[in-house]
């Protein structure tokens, strides 16, 4: 039987449901946690780490953690703003992210966060790994040189019988997302662009479809990610 | 004894180089010669990209004129995704283009003639070289230095109202354009406060010229005797024999102004052209082919682009191109200092053009982009302002980049600018027991009179000096530049 709990997160008092994951207690009351792997109706699976908050002074995943009675979050503190910081920039350089020839810049998650957390350069050294361009697929091409592993399209992409399209492949550091030929190679129009929607950085691409939308015009062109939620 | 100056950096061109000339032990100049030293690959690393990244990516060879390889890269996609060989757009299509493209003619030749050229023009080659530059303009010449400043921000702000970005935007994608010219910037360009609008570009730009004549007609020694060779030229022209920066067929002539390219389909353009590796260059050197590799060079960029036209189609321009052909006794000019009055003749012809534009209909509203049958390969040309720039794509079935093929305009200038930096040393250093700054600075004076970019022509990375090393016999003098 769900019933009310009360929470503070940064001090500002806020009803919730039990049961309810904090970062959606957050976004209700106006507040503003980041994710990158976390998506709107799909299972969480707090892969990413950068919605890390403190509850009751341990560190703990906003969007698996379920809020329980008096519970005290905090979510701006010094060192949580710090960690998140890290964990963009660990992002970048475990990866090749190019923004300036990428479609997704403008409407990119990391980079947005990377905006919003202003990073400047990556503290750490950059591993620029060698990984390819797979443009099989008839619909997508997938770009692991972008791909930060936070599975949405594993877990949000299936087909009409269920079936996931996307999974992992290998292991350790060499993992990568890969589709599946039998399944992939009949993708829909709608999946595939609802795939590409999905990811948050350019790993995933709509073929033959690019920088048709201006500058100026994308999502975080106008105003900072978060933005959206702070302003409720 | 001999002797090696190296002039480090050479200013005021885009591009790192180095000259060397070699003098015997007579102080005879005996060879010189443009060395780019620097290497950049973007041929190389676009392939496996998906190809409608390539307008975007590619561009980021250069900061200067980004629009070039935006638009030829976006012309050579046209092709790829069925849309025709540039003159298949829609009519929205086809005008943001055009109007981002003189934009950047607007925005690059200014920033050259003000900020570049101009400094030798109106101190000397011979000043002191802590004048020659555009802080002393703005200081000597204030009224000059504002409107190049001023005319680069209102080029800048076309290509921002056309690209969604002053420098790398994205407006041009495969078969058309992402945007419509907004009311706002339509209004702001034709009728903004003084002094950004059009009306007030185009007399800027009939300043300049006058400001080129006066001086012209005081220094004919400087303009007209300074370097002087014969030379064949190539650039795109309009299919009725128009000056077009944007779109047309390929047309040459030879020294003596007879067509040797008859207004070709550029997309046949490896008919008619290759290119020579050099062990001391990272740059090549292309060349007609059915002129052989020694007598095959030729000349790009806006004298090129005057000397191959019949007539401009804008009423003011083509009055100053009148004059201009006029003072060559209606042929063509070889005088590389020619082409300073050449793109100020182009400055003035863009302001035009734009001022066409932004009062036609189509940039407002209608279909912004069109495909057709997709085909594996396509090539795009375009007149950037320092010349023709050809971009060639191949792709896989996969829809992946598989070759690139980049001709940069500089690349096409790369023996002019060779025999200009040669003639110049040899009037100018030849039995000379001393080998002064301002010798030096004659040199620098001759390949700007090319505006060459050099980071574009190697796709090079980094700082952009020129450094000149003089040897005689096999001893080797450094002179460094510091600045």
């Amino acid at each position: 039987m769900s019933h009310v709990v009360k929470i503070t997160i940064d001090g500002v008092e806020c009803m919730a449901t039990s049961g309810q994951y904090i970062i959606d207690v957050a976004k209700e009351n106006g507040i503003y946690i980041p994710t990158l792997c976390n998506y709107p109706g799909v299972k969480p699976k707090g892969s990413c780490r950068i919605c890390t908050v403190k509850v009751n002074g341990r560190m703990m995943t906003a969007c698996t953690t379920p809020v329980s009675e008096n519970m005290e979050i905090d979510n701006t503190s010094g060192d949580i703003v710090e960690l998140r910081k890290a964990i963009i920039e660990l992002l970048f350089i475990e990866g090749n992210h190019f923004c300036p020839a990428c479609e997704k810049s403008g409407n990119c998650e990391l980079q947005a966060l990377a905006y919003r957390y202003s990073m400047m350069v990556p503290r750490f050294p950059y591993t620029f790994p060698q990984r390819q361009v797979d443009a099989q697929n008839p619909k997508l091409v997938k770009d692991q040189n972008r791909c930060i592993l936070c599975k949405r399209c594993i877990r949000a992409i299936h087909d009409a019988d269920g079936r996931a399209i996307f999974a992992y492949h290998k292991r350790g550091n060499k993992v990568e997302i890969c589709l599946d030929p039998k399944i992939g190679k009949n993708l829909s129009d709608e999946l595939a662009q609802k795939a590409m929607d999905v990811c948050p950085v350019g790993a995933l691409l709509v073929k033959e479809k690019g920088f048709d939308q201006p500058i100026g015009e994308r999502k975080y062109d106008k105003e900072p990610i978060g933005s959206d939620i702070e302003k409720l | 004894m001999g002797q090696k100056i190296t002039i480090e950096p050479v200013t005021r061109v885009e591009g790192h180089g180095k000259v060397t000339i070699h003098l015997d032990n007579e102080g005879k100049v005996t060879q010189t010669r443009l060395h780019i030293v620097e290497f950049r690959g973007f041929e190389r690393f676009v392939q496996g990209r998906p190809y409608w990244e390539a307008p975007v990516l590619v561009q980021r060879l250069c900061g200067i004129c980004p629009v070039s390889h935006h638009l030829a890269a976006a012309k050579a996609l046209d092709v790829i995704v069925g849309a025709g060989t540039g003159d298949g757009l829609t009519p929205t299509g086809e005008k943001m283009r055009r109007l981002m493209h003189y934009g950047q003619i607007f925005q690059s030749h200014s920033l050259h003639f003000f900020h570049l050229a101009s400094p030798d023009l109106l101190f000397g080659y011979d000043a002191d070289p802590l004048k020659r530059n555009v802080l002393a303009l703005a200081l000597e010449n204030k009224d000059l230095a504002v409107q190049g400043v001023m005319m680069r921000k209102f080029g800048q702000e076309i290509i921002a109202a056309t690209a969604g970005k002053k420098i790398h935007g994205t407006g041009a994608i495969p078969g058309g354009i992402n945007k419509h010219l907004s009311k706002e910037d339509k209004e702001r360009f034709l009728h903004g406060a003084d002094p950004l609008n059009i009306d007030t570009m185009i007399e800027w730009s009939q300043a300049a010229l006058e400001f080129f004549h006066d001086y012209h007609d005081k220094n004919k020694a400087v303009i007209d005797d300074f370097v002087d060779f014969p030379s064949s030229y190539l650039s795109l022209v309009g299919k009725d024999g128009s000056l077009d920066l944007y779109h047309g067929v390929l047309r040459a002539k030879d020294k003596d102004g007879k067509i040797i390219l008859h207004d070709v389909d550029y997309q046949d353009y490896l008919r008619y052209i290759d290119e020579e590796v050099r062990s001391w260059s990272y740059m090549k050197f292309p060349y007609l082919k059915d002129f052989g590799k020694v007598n095959g060079w030729y000349s790009v960029g806006p004298l090129a682009r005057l000397n191959n036209a019949d007539f401009i189609d804008t009423p003011l321009a083509q009055a100053e191109f009148e004059k201009f052909r006029a003072y060559s006794g209606g042929r063509m000019s070889h005088k590389p200092m020619h082409a300073h009055w050449a793109r100020l003749i182009e400055i003035l012809h863009s302001a035009e053009k734009i001022r066409d534009l932004l009062h036609d209909p189509d940039l407002m509203e209608g279909e912004l982009t069109t495909r057709g049958e997709k085909k594996m390969e396509g090539v795009g040309l375009i007149e950037a302002p320092r010349g023709t720039l050809f971009h060639h794509y191949k792709i896989n079935d996969r829809d992946q980049i598989e070759m690139c093929n980049l001709i940069v305009s500089t690349t096409n200038n790369n023996q002019p600018m060779n025999n200009a930096v040669n003639q110049v040393a040899v009037r100018m250093m030849t039995g000379q027991e001393e080998i002064t700054e301002p010798m030096m600075n004659a040199v620098e004076v001759a390949i700007r009179a090319y505006d060459p970019c050099l980071s574009c022509a190697t796709h090079a990375l980094g700082q952009m000096p020129l450094e000149i090393s003089l040897f005689k016999g096999e001893t080797l003098i450094d002179l460094k530049r510091n600045r």
